[in-house]
């Protein structure tokens, strides 16, 4: 039994290698710059020296005596001749230098305040005020920066300057003098360690002397890994070669100084052995060429190995690969329930979940492990009580289906009611990963009912996307508990359902809860067969002269029997088909009484995804998700069955107007024109007004603009849709919210009206005219991006051209959008993701902080909030006068 | 009839503690309307008041709820279906306002100036009816310079002379007189200021020597240009809306310490747009008001449906510390405790070796480190400290467990 792992990493401490601690640590000293011999053998004392870790297959350790993968690798040591400024330190070490006196190392402020500071500093650590520690340690390294004469002992002091990244110099009367890095170790080292406190350090750990490094640590072999290529040549890694870089360097540096070169030389190397430390540590920073491969591809030094997307912290720590996954393409599946997940046989062989043998299930295994990796149900692996991993591939499966014991681990098949994780990118939301229940399928794609989409924001265009098999029994629970779809229908972000009906499944709806649809008994049947209902079939609502039944009736048999629900639905919304009262016409308010569907057809805004107030959303809110979860698998398949009954199809004739129609919106379109023509002759004479803050070219623009699109195309839709009835499919789309809206229709049957760029006509191109087909300056509706025929009739190539452009701009707007609003979430994240809910209902930050005292200042969950409010008190008084 | 009432009285008082004040108020009226226009029995008010109790702590948030990344998540997912046109027209057609995502970002970025200010005045009771009273505060308000009422300014070097030649229209339009202008100008101190003789609306200054020098000439130009004649700084353009029964000024610019003084403005009203004046000049309170208020605005103007507990929760972590900080690494993400954290988000090399410097210690407790050390970080889950005895629960012997 694995036991809980109750030892954690309690804190870090950050801090500088001191010149002791490095050579402590190491193993060797690299002394030459030559890696391997003659025979590919590396050398010892050479930056490859064997000593630093075993990393070649079978090749042991001579240290630690461990082979390739228990070797944890040991750092080696190179002793720098000359000493050399750490690139990423040097503003750190100007800091210093400013503050302290160069003549006795003091932070140069008064010694009275100098107890006060140390005093404060000393409250401030014990209150763990950091931020305000930060504070005052600015204070004190501002304040002594500015003093000029050392108050300890009255030396001047003198004036230091940086040259990026590395050069120091002290201001003389006659210009600046360049400072070695000796120079400033020296000034470095004179800072006792109380003055290093009151600048913020850590004399313990990071004494500002270590910053200019005298010893060079060597990493492990396995930092820097080399590959052998196909042919058998060996290809170092990048700080393997900057390391021979500089040691080769540094054994200059050391042989000209024993020599006693002239000093003019031993400046050159050591500036060169300065420049191969920099470009080791970084090899970005400005100011100075970048190293490069012979290939002139340029190396990567330590910096660059950490930073960015790719780098190790983002890449590897916070983001990590992982084993158990799978990935294909999705597609529907409306017989699985919103719970499931439909896997490809192919996949369920290949990922695995251990069993643990017990004499319940020991037979159950006995028969997978028969079965073996290729068939399945089968399993792949057996781990024995000691350990050892068996790979069922290559041994006899009767035997180790007979060796099987209790405590035996089974790495066995993925089977139907496993539970797994689900994912689709870019994963914007908690919701973007669910827990589905594993259904075994033919085929090889993923398959998922159409309901969960949404969520997701999935479609079956070629989408793909991640599955996850948790591996833990604690995994396992949490999963189940937490993040099964049915959890997940009501969303954090506003309290409502996100899951929902979508397109046909609304379509559906209406036309299965239309007043007109009536139902023969085989009707009936046919829509309640996909749902499994299993109970009695209502009394028909029409006996003679035949049996009917309405859809009404088929909805209510899923209700619960004290459920009550009231809203007006989306077409209602329209304001033709409006109602006050409960005697509607149009049908266009739901009501339901005691678990019966009364009145009002059902479309989106009782059954659509998004909708808060939906009828799912107070199935939940009452009976539970179980319930919920229950009506959305039953009820909406019978949607689809009415869809595919009645036929719901969408074709040309469908949008096709009438010449007596096609008449009426042409005499609107060439009212606009004049209006516009109008409007541009009064420009042309002067005579039209300007609006307040605004030009007269402005003017005109936003007046012909408002006249040929938003008003024209509301005008054609109002035409239109007194000659489109809701017996037309596409109105019933369009009305019910399954899918387009009012302005698409008169999009397609009647005129695309203005296109614009930016809120404005089209108008770039040639000088004053957007084609060569225009005389220049026209104004016209026609020359400036106006298409006046509707997709029905088809685009002449011009009003193509002005459709691409406006359309082009939307494609535009998308992709620049997805990297702003994805940068905003990022920086959102990490700011707000230490804060919790603490036990007492407050808001903290991990570390105390209080940032809430009663979350959202009620408490409430929002997920579990009646869209936003805590409790809906006139949902329990309506209960309560019912009953 | 009063027994009754004392009845009632008695029955919310019983629920009072276990609610939220505005949930208490909403739950007596509807109650009282329900027993007067329902004849709802007391037995199934008091039921009621107790469901309503019983709902209100089922909806609870559960402690240990992640309810940061929850936040994020729900403003982070919808700003992907904003749309990025930076301009729209928002209800006067006049003015050009910031919206949507770039919008949001400039909140949350916490800018010292939004790139569209816009300031609501409101007007004092005694004059927010009358739209010619209005109409005299907003020429009041409205910043003036010599550039706004000049149609011409010519520097005619030869003669030593500047002829400003006024626009009469745009003079009447902002209740400026000629005389304001010269006033204007002689503050300058450049030269001598009079009216010309042959035109009324043409201003003419005599140089002093020292600015007959060409090379001041564009210098000259900006400061006659420039010229301050009335209104406040930061307000630009000004246009009197109705709202209701009231007339309001909305002006373009900002600055909310000056209007507020005006004499006429109802200073209790007046707002802004901008998050970093309201600061400086009412406190972080209403700074954390005026965020909540701007993100709420601009998501429900793109027709964005999220919780106002998830704005609130931004609001408070951008201000919890008494001044606005930014999201990201110059404010809340920069200030963490834990050097790991700072690290990974922006800056990664200057932030551990600032760490190393400094000799700081990481914590260890927020959700980043432990992630990266394969640890449980401390929510949701991982905020349970209590394990179970394994051994006590395994069976003294025999098979199983």
């Amino acid at each position: 039994m694995t036991s809980v792992i109750t030892n954690r990493v309690a804190k870090i401490k950050f801090g500088i290698l001191s010149p002791d601690e490095i050579r402590k640590m190491s193993v060797t000293a690299i002394v030459t710059a030559n890696v391997f011999d003659t025979d590919g053998a590396p050398i010892d004392g050479g930056v490859m020296d064997t000593r630093m870790g075993s990393i070649e297959p079978g090749e042991v350790c001579p240290l630690c005596g461990n082979k390739r993968d228990s070797c944890v690798g040991h750092f080696g040591h190179l002793e720098l001749a000359k000493p050399v400024i750490h690139v990423a330190f040097a503003k750190h070490i100007l800091a210093y230098l400013k503050a302290t006196c160069s003549n006795c190392g003091r932070v140069k402020v008064p010694e009275d305040e100098r107890e006060d500071l140390l005093k404060l500093l000393k409250d401030l650590e014990e209150l763990k005020l950091n931020y305000l520690k930060k504070r005052l340690h600015e204070y004190i390294r501002r304040r002594a920066s500015t003093t000029t004469t050392c108050p300890h002992c009255g030396q001047p002091t003198l004036e230091y300057k940086l040259e990026k990244p590395h050069t120091f110099f002290i201001k003389t009367e006659t210009g600046f003098r360049k400072v070695t890095p000796s120079e400033v170790r020296k000034h470095l080292e004179k800072i006792p360690d109380d003055d290093v406190r009151l600048l913020g350090g850590d004399p313990q750990d990071a004494r500002p002397e270590w910053m200019v490094l005298t010893v060079l640590p060597i990493p492990p072999r396995q930092v820097r890994p080399s590959v052998i290529l196909e042919t058998g040549m060996r290809s170092e890694d990048d700080l393997t070669h900057k390391l021979v870089d500089v040691v080769r360097t540094n054994i200059r540096v050391r042989e000209h100084v024993e020599s006693g070169a002239p000093e003019q030389i031993i400046e050159d190397e050591w500036e060169l052995l300065q420049y191969h430390v920099t470009t080791y540590f970084d090899n970005e920073v400005s100011g100075i060429p970048p190293a490069r491969h012979r290939a002139g591809k340029y190396l990567k030094g330590v910096a660059q190995r950490l930073k960015g997307k790719e780098g190790r912290f983002r890449g590897n720590l916070r983001g990590k690969r992982v084993d158990y996954s799978a990935r294909t393409v999705i597609s529907p599946d409306p017989n699985l329930s919103i719970n499931e997940v439909g896997v490809p046989e192919e996949v369920a062989k290949k990922l695995t979940v251990p069993e643990r043998v017990t004499p319940w299930n020991i037979e159950f295994l006995r028969r997978l492990v028969l079965n073996g990796p290729d068939k399945w149900p089968g399993a792949n692996h057996i781990i024995r009580p000691d350990g050892r991993k068996i790979n069922l591939k290559y041994v006899d499966r009767k035997a180790a289906a007979e060796s099987l014991e209790p405590g035996f681990i089974v790495e066995r098949h993925l089977l139907d009611g496993d539970i797994v994780l689900f994912n689709r990118q870019p994963s914007l939301h908690r919701i973007s990963v669910m827990a589905h229940i594993v259904r075994v399928l033919p085929y090889k794609t993923f398959r998922l009912n159409l309901l969960v989409c949404p969520p997701y924001n999935a479609d079956f265009d070629g989408d793909e996307m991640n599955l996850h098999v948790p591996q833990s029994e604690e995994a396992r629970a949490e999963v189940r508990v937490l993040m099964l779809v049915e959890k997940h229908i009501l969303t954090p972000r506003y309290g409502g359902p996100i899951i929902g009906g979508l397109q046909d499944y609304i379509s559906g709806a209406y036309l299965l809860t239309s007043k007109s649809t009536l139902l023969t008994k085989e009707g009936v049947a046919r829509l309640l067969a996909p749902t499994g209902y299993r109970g009695p079939l209502p009394e028909p609502a029409i006996l003679k002269p035949r049996e009917y039944w309405t859809g009404k009736q088929l909805i209510s048999l899923f209700l619960p029997r004290d459920f009550n629900y009231r809203k007006t639905s989306t077409i209602g919304k329209a304001s033709v088909l409006r109602c006050i009262d409960e005697d509607c016409p149009h049908d266009s308010i739901i009501i339901i009484k005691n678990g019966v569907l009364l009145e009002g057809v059902i479309d989106k805004s009782s059954i659509g995804r998004e909708e808060p107030e939906n009828i799912v959303h107070w199935l939940i809110k009452e009976y539970g998700e179980n319930v919920a979860r229950e009506f959305m698998d039953r009820v909406y398949k019978m949607f689809i069955a009415t869809c595919e009954m009645y036929g719901l199809t969408m074709s040309y004739d469908h949008l096709a107007i009438r010449e007596e129609v096609k008449k009426a919106i042409y005499d609107i379109i060439e009212e606009k024109k004049s209006e516009v023509n109008e409007l541009i002759k009064l420009y042309r004479e002067g005579r039209l007004i300007p609006r307040p803050g605004k030009t007269l070219e402005e003017t005109l623009e936003d007046e012909i603009i408002n006249a040929m699109s938003k008003k024209l195309l509301d005008e054609v839709a109002d035409v239109l849709t007194q000659h489109l009835s809701l017996t037309n499919p596409v109105v019933v789309m369009a009305r019910t919210g399954a899918r387009g809206n009012p302005v698409n229709l008169a999009q397609m049957s009647g005129l695309l009206a203005q296109q614009t760029v930016r809120g404005k006509r089209l108008s770039r191109g040639y000088e004053g005219r957007m084609l060569p087909h225009f005389k220049p300056m026209d104004l016209s509706a026609g020359a400036r991006g106006f298409v006046a025929r509707g997709f029905v009739d088809g685009l002449d190539p011009l009003e193509f051209f002005f459709h691409t452009a406006a359309g082009r701009e939307g494609l535009i707007d998308t992709a620049v959008r997805t990297s702003q609003s994805g940068y905003m979430q990022r920086r959102l994240i990490n700011a707000l993701q230490d804060l919790v809910v603490n036990y007492d209902g407050s808001v903290r930050a991990t570390s105390g902080e209080i940032v809430q005292l009663l979350y959202g200042e009620d408490g409430v969950d929002p997920t579990k909030s009646d869209h936003g409010k805590s409790v809906n008190v006139d949902r329990i008084i309506e209960k309560y006068l019912k009953g | 009839m009063s027994d009754a009432e004392s009845k009632l009285e008695e029955i919310l008082s019983n629920v009072r503690p276990y609610l939220t004040p505005q949930l208490y108020d909403e739950l007596s009226e509807k109650l009282r309307d329900a027993i007067k226009k329902h004849k709802l029995t007391l037995e199934d008010a008091e039921k009621i008041a107790w469901e309503a109790v019983e709902r209100y702590r089922k909806a609870l948030v559960e402690p240990g709820e992640a309810v940061g990344t929850i936040t994020a998540q729900s403003l982070g997912e919808p700003s992907t279906q904003m749309t990025l046109r930076v301009f729209h027209y928002a209800g006067v057609r006049e003015y050009n306002i910031t919206l949507g995502l770039p919008r949001l970002i400039e909140i949350v970025d916490a800018r010292k100036r939004p790139e569209t200010p816009i300031t609501e005045i409101y007007l004092s009771e005694d004059i927010k009816r009358n739209p010619e009273k209005a109409v005299e505060l907003a020429r009041r308000i409205e910043l003036t310079l010599v550039e706004n009422v000049a149609r011409e300014i010519n520097i005619r070097l030869g003669m030593g002379i500047v002829e400003v030649e006024l626009d009469p229209e745009m003079l009447s339009n902002k209740g400026v007189t000629v005389e304001q202008v010269v006033e204007a100008l002689e503050k300058l101190e450049i030269g001598s200021v009079e009216i010309s003789g042959e035109n009324p609306y043409k201003v003419i200054i005599t140089l002093s020597d020292e600015y007959l020098d060409p090379s001041k000439t564009v210098k000259v130009r900006t400061m006659i240009s420039q010229a301050y004649i009335k209104g406040i700084k930061g307000i630009k353009k000004t246009i009197i809306q109705r709202r209701g029964d009231e007339y309001v000024i909305i002006a373009e610019g900002s600055n909310l310490e000056e209007v507020m003084r005006v004499p006429g403005v109802d200073w209790r009203r007046v707002y802004t747009n901008d998050v970093h004046e309201i600061e400086l000049v009412l406190g972080i309170e209403a700074a954390r008001s005026a965020i909540i208020k701007e993100i709420y605005n601009v998501l429900s103007d793109q027709g964005l449906d999220v919780d106002i507990r998830h704005i609130m929760l931004l609001a408070d972590m951008m201000t919890w510390t008494g001044h606005v900080r930014q999201i990201g690494r110059m404010g809340i993400a920069g200030e963490k405790p834990s050097v790991l954290a700072k690290a990974t988000f922006e800056t990664t090399i200057q932030k551990l070796v600032e760490g190393a410097v400094m000799g700081e210690e990481d914590p260890m407790v927020g959700v980043t480190e432990n992630i990266i050390l394969g640890q449980l970080p401390p929510v949701g889950t991982g905020v349970v400290k209590i394990f179970m005895n394994l051994l006590a629960t395994r069976p003294k012997e025999g098979e199983g467990g």
